[in-house]
């Protein structure tokens, strides 16, 4: 049995993806997953009168892409009790399609939304029915045993979710974690709006992804419609997407310092981080730098002069960064808290399926800038930071050496940007096409999947943010723990909302 | 301890000396828009084309346009020939009421009343909902928290209960998941309380309007004190917009 072998960012004729009935579909999934293959996205495409179910696996070894597909009518047997980290992929396919995977462990819906099928939805509630987070909840019974709820509304400046602890005293035996707040319709509004507006919509799925997000759909749009980019466009590009990587891990540093109490990093790293931010507002214009990545390159060049104004404040930022955070690696107090709290294993780690940071703590060699790398990570490698203790303290340090990293990556390459131009515009869509875009955020791996109908317009686009992986890690990290280390452990993971909800 | 004060020496004094002293914002930044009625050659609609929110209209011989939709993308000023619409560096943006976010009938916000200044003026709490926002108006509002802005030298801070809180500060276009929370949350404040719409979605949906799963911003369904507008706006955008509200800075205290 085949599949279609793309690279990242490698367009192809939808037909060559192969189709194959359930049972074998299931056995090559099983099969990949064995060999050590991700699932980078597992989604549902309406087809004729049924479902198509379109798997895309992650090969790290080799550095590609393999696709297949399967036809489903309104049930199919689930994946989940062998490939665990299919578990949420099937939630969103029967939310979305009002399909039922049999078999599945937890079958509840993600994001509280109405059936697509414009009928009953999987767990056969009308639409009205539906209320977010109104479901059944994972009980842990016995004397004493006890439920705390939180959310969706938080103490804090935070994005809304609903969090159900069963506890037992302090001691937290599972967290289930209940998302949909943010549902805004995302995917579907892509397919209703012209190209010139859908980048807004890309642009604000996860606004403090912007650079992430928009690089993925551009090099879908860019590869449908045969555009090559110039060179410079894509180092300003590798720019961008470092920075944002910086201004967001000093973010959590900070915040993790202010979680412990350790306040003096906490308010540096505040402030530093907007420093970060201010520099994308030096190239764009804008702090999480909105309208600077569009299909076809970039639409702000970074002259001769920004350049080297750029390289002395990341110079100057970054050790202004590494005095703030070099302290909580000398606070035993700050240490004592970090080290050993919401440790996720290895093993855990992979079957949940984690990406980006919160993989390379649990010691997973895993990152697409290296695994299959895009653009200027082709030419210029990022070293990739793994630790192995999977806690807090881990997640912590990884943040902090990655952006070191970053900071040099950026100061060579404002260096030596290619003498070209920046933008070249964009034809036509071909028809009947596929691609996928995966790119490192700075949350991890962020997927992107176009597909384009007869018409060359898109029929379909299917976005994974890495924090629909990562979620339920959390969940994980949360297992044994005290109830009042959650907001420690939420802050080491900092997941998105509204990239998980779209 | 030696580390830490030899680390708070290094850091050194960084909180801004705003509003006595401007922002520095960077070359490109896109502030108010300007519209140039003059300029407009007023027989094309490349500008209403081009704009991905419909934030431009023409009433009768005046282009205008709508901050409360507006993105600040600049595909407008782009695409016009004739340069009748340009972004302006002027990051003051807050206005009172609705109808004050047209550029043809720009106002900036005004003080609350002498009574509401005399209780608020010098203490605001504010709770802050976030409805659907994707995050950004979030770290922008959450960043005045910062030292270099540090906004409770000005007496306002963002509280958890909304029982201790004096209004609320709403951003995200109001998800249809949200709406129940959100009022909830207003109902839970004491009056009097204010309400304070941060953001091109929480004002009028932005990107997202239209959309089944949202409603649209808060417009009709609580009444707003203060709007602040933008995709983000900038953190100075919005501090300038809240000390504006309690009558810290404007016309109330020329020269300040």
């Amino acid at each position: 049995m085949s599949t279609l072998t793309l690279r990242n960012g490698q367009k192809a004729s939808f037909s060559q993806v192969p189709e194959y009935p359930f049972a074998e579909f299931a056995d090559l999934f099983k099969s990949f997953i064995t060999q050590g293959f991700s699932v980078s996205s597992y989604f549902g495409v309406p087809s004729g009168d049924g479902l198509m179910l379109l798997a895309v696996l992650t090969n790290r070894n080799q550095g590609n892409l393999a696709l297949f597909r399967t036809r489903i009518e309104k049930t199919f047997p689930s994946l989940t009790p062998e490939i665990p980290q299919v578990h949420w992929f099937e939630r969103e396919i029967a939310e979305q399609y009002g399909v039922v995977p049999e078999r599945h462990p937890w079958l509840k819906p993600i994001r509280f939304h109405k059936s697509y099928n414009g009928s009953l939805d999987a767990w056969n509630r009308a639409d009205e029915a539906i209320e977010p987070c109104v479901t059944d909840y994972f009980r842990v019974q016995g004397p004493e045993v006890h439920q705390v709820a939180v959310g969706p509304v938080h103490a804090g400046i935070i994005e809304p979710g609903h969090f159900r602890f069963q506890c037992h005293g302090e001691k937290v035996f599972h967290l289930e974690i209940e998302l949909g707040y943010q549902h805004r319709g995302i995917e579907r509004a892509i397919l209703r709006a012209p190209l010139g507006k859908a980048i807004h919509l890309i642009q604000t799925l996860a606004g403090d992804t912007t650079i992430g997000h928009t690089t993925a759909w551009a090099r879908n749009l860019e590869s449908l419609s045969d555009t090559v980019i110039p060179a410079r466009a894509h180092a300003i590009r590798g720019i961008a997407l470092e920075l944002e990587r910086i201004a967001n891990h000093t973010g959590d540093l900070g915040a993790l310092a202010g979680d412990v109490g350790f306040l003096p990093t906490a308010s540096y790293c505040g402030r530093l981080r907007g420093d970060y931010l201010n520099m994308t507002g030096s190239v764009c214009g804008n702090r999480f730098g909105r309208n600077l990545v569009r299909p076809g390159g970039v639409t702000q060049d970074i002259a001769a002069e920004l350049a080297a104004d750029l390289n002395k404040r990341a110079s100057t930022t970054w050790k202004l960064t590494e005095n703030a955070v070099d302290l909580l690696w000398s606070t035993s107090s700050v240490l004592g808290r970090f080290r050993g709290t919401g440790a996720v294993s290895s093993e855990d780690a992979v079957r949940a399926g984690l990406v980006g940071v919160a993989a390379r703590a649990c010691g997973l060699n895993i990152d697409v800038r290296s695994d299959l790398p895009w653009g200027i990570y082709q030419t210029h490698a990022v070293p990739s930071v793994i630790l192995f203790s999977g806690d807090v303290h881990a997640r912590a340090v990884i943040r902090y050496l990655e952006s070191r990293h970053s900071v040099q990556f950026l100061k060579e390459e404002l260096k030596m940007l290619p003498d070209t131009p920046t933008f070249q515009s964009t034809g036509a869509l071909e028809g009947d096409s596929i691609v996928v875009s995966l790119v490192e955020g700075w949350r991890g791996e962020i997927c992107h999947v176009a597909l384009t109908g007869a018409d060359g317009n898109l029929s379909h686009y299917k976005i994974t943010d890495p924090s629909f992986h990562n979620w339920f890690g959390l969940a994980l990290a949360l297992r044994d723990q005290q109830i009042s280390d959650f907001p420690l452990c939420n802050k080491s993971f900092n997941l998105s909302y509204c990239g998980h909800d779209l | 301890m030696y580390r830490i004060i030899k680390a708070r020496l290094k850091q050194g004094y960084n909180t801004s000396r705003f509003p006595q002293v401007e922002p520095v914002l960077p070359p490109l930044f896109m502030g108010r828009p300007e519209v140039d009625a003059g300029a407009c050659r007023g027989d094309c609609r490349d500008c209403m084309d081009a704009c991905p929110v419909g934030a431009i209209s023409r009433k009768g011989e005046t282009l205008s346009m709508d901050l409360g939709k507006c993105l600040f993308c600049g595909e407008c000023a782009r695409i016009c020939t004739s340069g009748a619409i340009s972004f302006s560096r002027d990051y003051r943006m807050a206005t009172s009421g609705r109808q004050d976010l047209s550029t043809d009938a720009w106002k900036l916000a005004t003080a609350l009343d002498a009574k509401a200044r005399s209780v608020f003026g010098h203490s605001l709490k504010l709770r802050q909902v976030s409805a659907g926002g994707c995050n950004a108006c979030e770290a922008d509002v959450n960043v005045l928290n910062t030292l270099t802005f540090d906004l409770s030298r000005f007496g306002i801070q963002f509280v958890a209960s909304p029982r201790h809180a004096d209004g609320v500060l709403v951003t995200g276009p109001v998800t249809k998941n949200m709406e129940v929370a959100l009022m909830k949350t207003m109902a839970a404040i004491p009056s009097p309380k204010f309400v304070v719409a941060v953001g091109s979605c929480a004002i009028s949906g932005g990107i997202f309007q239209g959309n089944e799963e949202v409603c649209g911003g808060v417009e009709g369904m609580l009444p707003v004190d203060l709007y602040i507008p933008g995709c983000p706006p900038n953190p100075w955008t919005i501090l300038d917009g809240l000390l504006r509200m309690v009558g810290q800075i404007g016309d109330r205290k020329k020269g300040r």
